[in-house]
Formats: structure tokens, C-alpha cells, sequence
């Protein structure tokens, strides 16, 4: 457990002091406001048009502004963090491999679990640093629209996202673990999270086990309930699984960083 | 405190260990000598549990390396080849979280953190970051960082690389300072080193053990024959030849000592023979007068040499 703390508060520090996560959570900020805002717009406007209709035709469902700008403005986030999570891992065991200063962790006394949990966890922290200013934007967007959305919606979004996003962590840490190279790493787990959005793509068509299969798989899709408020619990499941392979893997990795060194 | 039985290290194309087998007794200061790639880094990273043996056994402190490999390395401060670095960090910062990773309870931290930075004499660094550091400072962080949770056991490869002539001797002084208390185990490639520092020299050399003892007794016992230096006041060609005749002597070569009328000769004798007292009478005999009579011996770099190029010569 006092490894899990050393680790995580070192890794933290090094966030903290780089100017690579500034500018990653400055890059992510500043795009999700432009989203916000255009959605927003778009949205407002669309409600505008729905209602003169109402008007003139009569009849017409309610137009829920608040529960389509959230909706919308999560699915871009998943998108967003499709480019931004391999940035945020791809240093995180490759340039200690590079620097040698995995020698200095792996002859420690603590374990290859509590490296990589310390390590993890505090990728996830710098992932709901980035995500805390958003939450702003929702609050205020709940406390003051009209009619406006139930919150339990909102958690439901905010969860998917962090599972979504530890899924993509993990996935990162550990191809980041079998190179010494931030770039390979960087590509190796932007290429794996792109296939794993692909494969939703082809199973829409098939019916087939394969494509049923296939379409599990995608992580992506188990995301799209979290965005309409639903909380199912194969989905948590589902994100917690992958969340636990990724780890898993890891720790197997830094263990056979002892072998493969040969 | 240490044992190493018939270690061996396979990696794809070559032996790097080669079935080592030593002791180091609490307390000491075991010194590995060695050319480039003769292992010495190798045999240290399997101490420490950065890499497993391909065979054989190794135990520090009672348990082995590999089964209990966190009882180990709960008990080894290691300075690896490459100092192993944050370089975003200040030396302080750093050297908190290394006491942090080797379990030092938080009420200690700060102490043992200072002793550590006077140590290796690093405290007008201590809020510096680590990049800006120069060579021969970032060497020493390296040091204090394996000192820092004052382990048992210490493991330091090369811990001079690098360092200013007058920090070596520094460094020296510390590293025999901690022996008693700590048991130490360093690598070098300088032999004056080896010979002020350690107790007992391993002489390793593509993987092997081409011995171990104390440096004096390396010094005087492996090299069979004893060399004389005599310094006499005749003739230089008269002095070779007289002491050419006598037994035991295999060669002999002189020169003038600066312009006295004196000359100096050197004597090598046979392995196994004191041939000094033979050389003395000689020389009084012939009515020489004698200024000085030494054995010398070998320098451990010659041994060194001896050793390892005879290894190398021999097929294997
Ligand atoms: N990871 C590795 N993979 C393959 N061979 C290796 C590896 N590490 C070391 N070797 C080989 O093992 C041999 C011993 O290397 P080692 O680093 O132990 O030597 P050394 O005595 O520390 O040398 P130096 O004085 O140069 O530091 C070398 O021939 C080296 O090429
Ligand atoms: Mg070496």
C-alpha cells in the first residue's frame, strides 16, 4: 500500500512539473469548451425551430435542451479521449525504461502491483483533473435550465466517461510498458483503442456470433447507455474486465522486463 | 551476509557469468575487478533482483535473491551503472521518494535525507534540479539515493565513474567508513581503488573468477617470482653481470641514477626464490658499496593483467 502512495505521489509530481500534461489538459480544455458551446448553439436553435412548429402545427414533444446538449457533448468526449489518453500514458513506464530508473523501482522493495497501481491510478487522477472543469459547465447548466435534466443523468455520463477513460489508461499504460520508445508506445495504444472503435463499425451490419462478438468488444459502444442516463451493470462490467486485463497485463509485462532483459 | 553459488547468466549469444561462486562476510568490502563486459554489472543487477540467473544461487542477508527477492531488496541500497534519475526533480525531492520507495517511516525521512545529502556532499545542491546537474553531481546523487535509508547491504557499480580526483578520495573515505556497519560490495575498473578501498578483490573476467583475496595477498602470493630494486655504486655492466650468474635470477637490467656514478638495477627472480640476501653478499663481496636493497612487488595492476590476458589467451 506504501508503494502504491510512493509511486503515485511521484508520478503526480511529474505531471505536475512537465509541461506535456499542461499542455494536454489546456488542449482538452479548450476543445470541450468550444464543444460546449457550439452544441449548445446548435441545440438552442433547433429547439427554437421545434417550437415555432409546435406553434403552427401543434402537437410536438418537448424539446429536453439540456439532456441533448449532455448526450451530444459526451459522445465528442469519447472521441477526444481516443487522442488524448495514449499522450497522457505513453511516457509512463517508457521513458523510466529509457532513463534506467526502472532499475531503480524494480530493485525496490515494492511490488510490480504496486508500481503499476501507483502508476495508474495516477493517470486517472490527472483524467478527473481534466474533466472537473467540465462538470462545472454541467452544473450550471442544470441548476438553471428550463425544464431541466434529472442529475442522476449527469453522474450516469461522468461515470461512463471515467470508465471509458480508465479502460483507455490501461490499455495505454501497458502498451507503454513494452517499448522504451514514447512514440511507439503513443501509436501502439492509438492504434489498439482506433480498432477497438472499428470493430462496432462492422458489426452493425452482420447478425452473425462474430459480429455479435466483435461488437462486445467495442468499447465504445458500451458507453452509449452511460450517455443516455442508463446505468447498466453489464456495461460496468464490461469497462471494470478491461480495466483489470489491461493492469493484469501490465503487471506481467514489468515482470518480464526481468527476463526479457536478456 | 553474501553467498553466490555457481551463478551463471545465459543471455542469447553469450555467457556473462559464468559459474561465480564467492562469499562477502558482514561487514566487508568485497571489490569486483574486471575489463569491459567481463560481468561485473551483470552479477551485480542478479543481487539485486533486476534479473534472474540462468543458474545457480545466490543469498543476501539469508534469503535468496529470487525466491524472496523483496526481503532483499528491502535490505540493499544499489547504485546501478546509469544513476537512476528523475531529472525533472530537485536532489532533495528525489531522495525523499527514494526513502520513501525503500519503506523509511515518514518521522525518519527528513533526517536520514540530510545525512545522505552531507554524505556525499551534495548540500549546496539540494534544491537544484536533477538535469541541471553536472556529471560528477548527478554521480553522487546516485550514491546518496543508494545510501539514503541506510540499508545493511550496498551494492555500488562504479561508484567514482565520473568524479573529480579530489571526490574519488572522498567517495573512498566514505565507502570505508560505512564498511563495519554496512557490507559492500563495489565494482571499479581502477586498481589503486580496489586496493585502497577493499578488504578482498574478486578479479573477474569474461565471467569467471580469475581469483579472490585481499589485495596484498594478491599482490605478493600470485605472482610466484619477486622482483629486487638495488641501487649499487660501480659500474652498471659489472653489476648486471655479477648478479646475472647467480641462481635463481632470471633477468636483469640496469640503468644509470642520475649522473652519481651510481646505477639502479632490477632483479626478477624466479617464481618461488627470495634471491635479496644472494644479490647482498654479491655485491659487498665485490667491494660494491650498496645504497638500497628492496623487494618490490607487483603492482596489482600488473596482476590484473597477468590474470586476465592469460585468460583470454587460453582456449575456451
Ligand atoms: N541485456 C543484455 N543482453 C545481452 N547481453 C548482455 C546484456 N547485458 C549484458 N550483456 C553482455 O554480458 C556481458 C557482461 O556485461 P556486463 O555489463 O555485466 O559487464 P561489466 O563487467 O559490467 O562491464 P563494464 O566494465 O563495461 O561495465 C557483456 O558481454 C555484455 O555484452
Ligand atoms: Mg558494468
Amino acid at each position: 500500500m506504501k508503494g502504491i502512495y510512493a509511486v503515485y505521489r511521484k508520478e503526480m509530481g511529474h505531471y505536475f512539473v512537465s509541461p506535456v500534461a499542461y499542455i494536454i489538459v489546456a488542449v482538452f480544455l479548450i476543445l470541450t469548451a468550444y464543444f460546449f458551446n457550439r452544441l449548445m448553439v446548435l441545440i438552442i436553435q433547433e429547439s427554437f425551430q421545434a417550437s415555432i412548429e409546435e406553434a403552427q402545427f401543434g402537437g410536438g414533444q418537448a424539446f429536453d435542451v439540456p439532456s441533448l446538449v449532455m448526450r451530444n457533448f459526451f459522445g465528442v468526449l469519447s472521441t477526444l479521449l481516443l487522442f488524448l489518453t495514449p499522450m497522457l500514458t505513453m511516457s509512463v513506464y517508457a521513458e523510466e525504461r529509457r532513463r534506467g530508473t526502472m532499475e531503480l523501482l524494480m530493485t525496490s522493495p515494492v511490488t510490480d502491483l504496486e508500481i503499476v497501481l501507483g502508476k495508474f491510478f495516477a493517470s486517472l487522477t490527472l483524467l478527473v483533473i481534466m474533466l472537473l472543469p467540465t462538470a462545472i459547465g454541467f452544473a450550471y447548466m442544470l441548476r438553471h435550465a428550463e425544464p431541466t435534466a434529472p442529475w442522476r443523468v449527469l453522474g450516469s455520463e461522468y461515470l461512463g466517461v471515467l470508465l471509458l477513460g480508465a479502460a483507455l489508461l490501461a490499455l495505454g499504460s501497458f502498451f507503454s510498458s513494452v517499448t522504451e520508445s514514447q512514440l511507439i508506445a503513443a501509436m501502439l495504444s492509438f492504434g489498439a483503442i482506433l480498432l477497438l472503435w472499428v470493430l462496432d463499425f462492422g458489426s452493425q451490419a452482420g447478425s452473425s456470433v462474430w459480429a455479435s462478438s466483435l461488437e462486445y468488444l467495442s468499447v465504445f459502444r458500451h458507453y452509449d447507455d452511460f450517455t443516455r442516463g442508463v446505468i447498466d451493470t453489464s456495461n460496468v462490467i464490461f469497462y471494470l474486465s478491461f480495466i483489470f486485463l489491461g493492469v493484469f497485463l501490465t503487471i506481467r509485462s514489468v515482470d518480464s522486463m526481468r527476463w526479457r532483459r536478456a | 551476509m553474501i553467498e553466490v553459488k555457481d551463478l551463471t547468466k545465459r543471455f542469447a549469444e553469450q555467457t556473462a557469468v559464468d559459474h561465480v561462486s564467492f562469499v562477502v562476510n558482514k561487514g566487508e568490502i568485497l571489490g569486483f575487478l574486471g575489463p569491459n563486459g567481463a560481468g561485473k554489472t551483470t552479477t551485480m543487477r542478479i543481487l539485486t533482483g533486476f534479473l534472474p540467473a540462468t543458474s545457480g544461487s545466490a543469498q543476501v542477508a539469508g534469503f535468496d535473491v529470487f525466491n524472496d527477492s523483496l526481503e532483499v531488496r528491502k535490505r540493499i541500497g544499489y547504485l546501478p551503472e546509469n544513476p537512476p534519475l528523475y531529472l525533472d526533480m530537485t536532489v532533495t525531492a528525489y531522495l525523499e521518494f527514494v526513502a520513501r520507495i525503500k519503506n523509511v517511516p515518514a518521522e525518519k525521512r527528513a533526517a536520514l535525507v540530510e545525512d545522505a545529502l552531507a554524505k556525499t556532499n551534495i548540500v549546496d545542491k539540494r534544491h537544484e534540479l536533477i538535469k541541471r546537474l553536472s556529471r560528477g553531481y548527478k554521480q553522487r546523487v546516485g550514491l546518496a539515493q543508494a545510501l539514503v535509508h541506510d540499508p545493511e547491504i550496498i551494492i555500488l557499480d562504479e561508484p567514482t565513474a565520473g568524479l573529480d580526483p579530489k571526490q574519488i578520495i572522498e567517495v573512498r573515505h566514505l565507502i570505508k567508513g560505512l564498511a563495519g556497519s554496512h557490507t559492500i560490495i563495489l565494482s571499479t575498473h581502477i586498481l589503486p581503488e580496489v586496493s585502497m578501498t577493499c578488504d578482498r578483490v574478486v578479479i573477474i573476467n569474461r565471467g569467471r573468477i580469475a581469483a579472490i583475496d585481499t589485495p596484498a595477498n594478491l599482490t605478493t602470493q600470485l605472482k610466484g617470482g619477486q622482483n629486487v630494486r638495488l641501487e649499487v655504486g660501480a659500474d652498471q655492466n659489472a653489476v648486471c653481470a655479477a648478479i646475472r650468474e647467480l641462481p635463481g635470477v632470471r633477468k636483469v637490467s640496469g640503468e644509470p641514477a642520475g649522473g652519481n656514478g651510481r646505477v639502479v638495477v632490477t632483479v626478477e627472480a624466479s617464481p618461488g626464490q627470495d634471491v635479496r640476501s644472494q644479490i647482498a653478499s654479491k655485491v659487498v663481496g665485490k667491494g660494491w658499496p650498496l645504497y638500497e636493497l628492496r623487494g618490490v612487488s607487483l603492482s596489482l595492476e600488473e596482476i590484473f593483467l597477468e590474470l586476465t590476458t592469460e585468460d583470454s589467451a587460453s582456449p575456451n
